[in-house]
């Protein structure tokens, strides 16, 4: 009988296979007396000697499989292993209690666990999972019963666990693990971002499936609409069959385009940026073929702590990512905070609009100590790459000159105390606020560049809050009040000779981008996952032909029209 | 015995997975080493040990070395602290 369970799709894509599910042994441990010491820590020495003999497998294994950095999990864990705090301790224990093996080993293990726990970093609560890990894996040596690994794994196979610890997802090889269920965790857990980078289809909290699926059951997961079908019908089977084929089909299509230039059928060439929130992003933007960063958000660096950054950790982070880019374009934003997004080191007042209210730059301005910092850190970091900066909310021309006045001055101190800074550093603008779409001719003598924020774009020019939903047909990017904002920036742009982006989603979405095309838009910037498929959406159009619509798209009277006339058109 | 002072200067100070590349390096010494921090004292070959300090950046710390090849121990140290950017 067919089945099926609904659970979060966390790796796009469709596998097919039987069903291997990973078990953890019953590792319960109870204390009994020892007479003969000597012999108990020989016992626990196997044990250890057993488990240094499986981590030093797995780390091999996986650095062939995946990667070196993968790998180092399973260095630490060997660290932990052959800690001298750690294991001292048990036999000590042993010794002075006269109590076996297991026994001593969990109750040392759960003073560290619940001492890294306790501790507000979250490099140290990794290491309680550490801990924890190699525990296990001497516990199971001591008890004699087998750990599952999921390396061992020599057959097609879908597996299905409750959870997949660090040490599980490393060690899953995609040429036999065609996907995976668990019962618990989200899409940013740990084996959901793994299995994106391994590109195996995932569902993850599907909260029943260790209940409900048993071994050898033919298991179909569709990570991208996150559900799983046990035992298909023949039908299913077929139909899900040729999703896969059509997913591989695409798949092999977009990956040829990662090294492509991003044309369009008649030969305008545009360029494709990835937006991120941290340096880790990077990665993502690269592999999937991004040619520049269009919107790196600098936030996290803020938020999440108990006091400011310092200029050399932002410093750090700004030089990895410029690095990381080699040269290509990178757009770092300014501080973007305040309003809804708080710091608990800075006390803002609050405000009844804090969407209207002291954030992005009038906060910097006024917080200008904490604008300088951050304006150094990005000067020093400027020889490492090609970066570009810009401030985002700006409203008025004064407000530019301003925040470029302090920037200078930064500028010209480092200089004069020696310190190397790009003399090629472009400064520009988001463009998020009418005012500053209306101004957009003046704007574009005295920026460099400007970048389209159209989510605040569009909220700030229909007033209506993206977040209600009983406004959402407000919150129309197509309406032709927004598109002829955008337009205004972007010939204003262009009669300067300035380059004209937009970090919006809108930039990202496949319907929006043949109006932007036509627009003369040069620089879309989106998340990593959306790039490849705008290259084949926008190798697909002629801009000359979108360009001839435009003058009778902006003479449309509503949101709606535009989308249909562009549905019909294309 | 040997002693030497270092000024932490890593930002995630010594939490980061370059202390575990330190910790690993003095395994094969034979002496006994130790890092003190705040007055506490650790064994400075257990990543556990030296973790569970918490030592910030900015924190000065200093680290004794005690037995046969005490010299070449904190030369190691020395090596790891500067090629890993933990202090200079």
């Amino acid at each position: 009988m067919e089945q099926r369970i609904k659970g979060i799709a966390a790796s796009g894509g469709i596998a097919i296979a039987k069903a291997f599910r990973l078990e953890h042994p019953d590792l319960q441990t109870e204390k009994a007396t020892v007479a003969d010491t000597e012999a108990e820590t020989a016992r626990l020495d196997r044990a250890i000697d057993a488990s240094r003999e499986d981590l030093k497998a797995i780390r091999e294994r996986t650095s062939e499989q995946l990667s070196e950095s993968e790998a180092d999990i399973f260095s630490a864990h060997l660290l932990v292993l052959d800690d001298p705090e750690l294991i001292g301790p048990v036999k000590e224990k042993i010794r002075s209690e006269q109590v076996n093996a297991e026994h001593a080993l969990k109750q040392t293990a759960d003073g560290f666990v619940a001492l890294f726990e306790s501790m507000d970093n979250e490099y140290m609560k990794e290491r309680a999972a550490d801990v924890r890990d190699v525990t296990k894996r001497i516990l199971a040596h001591l008890l004699g019963v087998t750990l599952q690994s999921p390396s061992m794994i020599r057959e097609q196979t879908v597996i299905i666990a409750e959870d997949l610890t660090p040490s599980d997802t490393v060690q899953l090889n995609p040429e036999y693990v065609r996907g995976f269920v668990t019962d618990i965790g989200g899409r940013t857990s740990h084996s959901a971002i793994l299995a994106r980078t391994l590109e195996i289809p995932a569902v993850v909290g599907s909260r029943s499936a260790m209940a409900q699926i048993k071994n050898g059951a033919t298991v179909i997961v569709d990570g991208t609409s996150g559900e799983v079908i046990v035992s298909p019908s023949d039908d299913t089977l077929k139909s899900y069959e040729e999703k896969q084929a059509a997913f591989a089909e695409e798949q092999t299509r977009l990956t040829r385009l990662v090294n492509e230039p991003t044309l369009s059928k008649d030969g305008h060439r545009v360029e494709l940026a990835g937006n991120i929130g941290s340096p880790a992003d990077v990665a993502k933007v690269l592999e999937n073929g991004g040619e520049g960063i269009g919107l790196f958000r600098t936030e996290f660096l803020y938020m999440g702590r108990d006091q400011f950054p310092t200029e050399d950790e932002q410093f750090e982070a700004y030089k990895s990512v410029l690095e990381q880019m080699e040269g290509r374009p990178t757009i770092v934003r300014t501080l973007d905070i305040g309003g809804d997004k708080e710091l608990p080191y800075l006390d803002l007042p609050d405000e009844a609009n804090p969407f209207l209210g002291i954030r992005a730059i009038r906060l910097c301005l006024q917080e200008e100590d904490m604008f300088r910092v951050q304006l150094r850190a990005l000067l020093r970091a400027s020889v490492h790459g090609h970066l570009k900066i810009m401030f985002p909310m700006i409203a008025t021309l004064d407000e530019f000159r301003r925040a470029k006045t302090v920037f200078l001055d930064e500028k010209e101190k480092l200089e004069q105390s020696g310190v190397p800074v790009s003399d090629k550093i472009e400064l520009g603008m988001m463009v998020e606020i009418p005012s500053a779409a209306l101004m957009a001719d003046q704007f574009a003598k005295e920026v460099d560049f400007f970048s389209i924020g159209t989510n605040d774009l569009i909220q700030y020019t229909m007033a209506a809050d993206r977040m209600n939903e009983q406004l959402s047909y407000l919150y129309q990017p197509f309406s032709p009040a927004v598109l002829r904002l955008i337009k205004m920036v972007i010939d204003a742009a262009h009669r300067e000779g300035k380059h004209a982006g937009m970090c919006g989603e809108m930039a990202g979405d496949e319907a929006a981008i043949p109006v932007l095309l036509g627009m003369g838009l040069d620089e879309f910037s989106m998340s990593a996952s959306s790039i490849l498929k705008a290259r084949a959406k926008i190798a697909g159009l002629s801009k000359a032909k979108m360009e001839a619509k435009i003058d009778h798209i902006l003479s449309l009277s509503s949101g709606e029209e535009v989308r249909s006339y562009i549905e019909q058109s294309l | 015995m040997v002693e030497k002072q270092y000024t932490i200067s890593a930002s995630e100070g010594l939490h980061a997975r370059p202390t575990s590349l330190l910790v690993g390096s003095l395994a094969p010494f034979s002496s006994d080493i130790s890092l003190i921090y705040n007055d506490k004292t650790v064994n400075m070959k257990s990543i556990l040990g030296v973790m569970a300090l918490g030592v910030a950046s900015g924190a000065t710390i200093t680290v004794r070395a005690e037995g046969e090849d005490e010299n070449e121990a904190i030369a190691k140290i020395d090596e790891v602290m500067k090629s890993e950017g933990l202090a200079n």
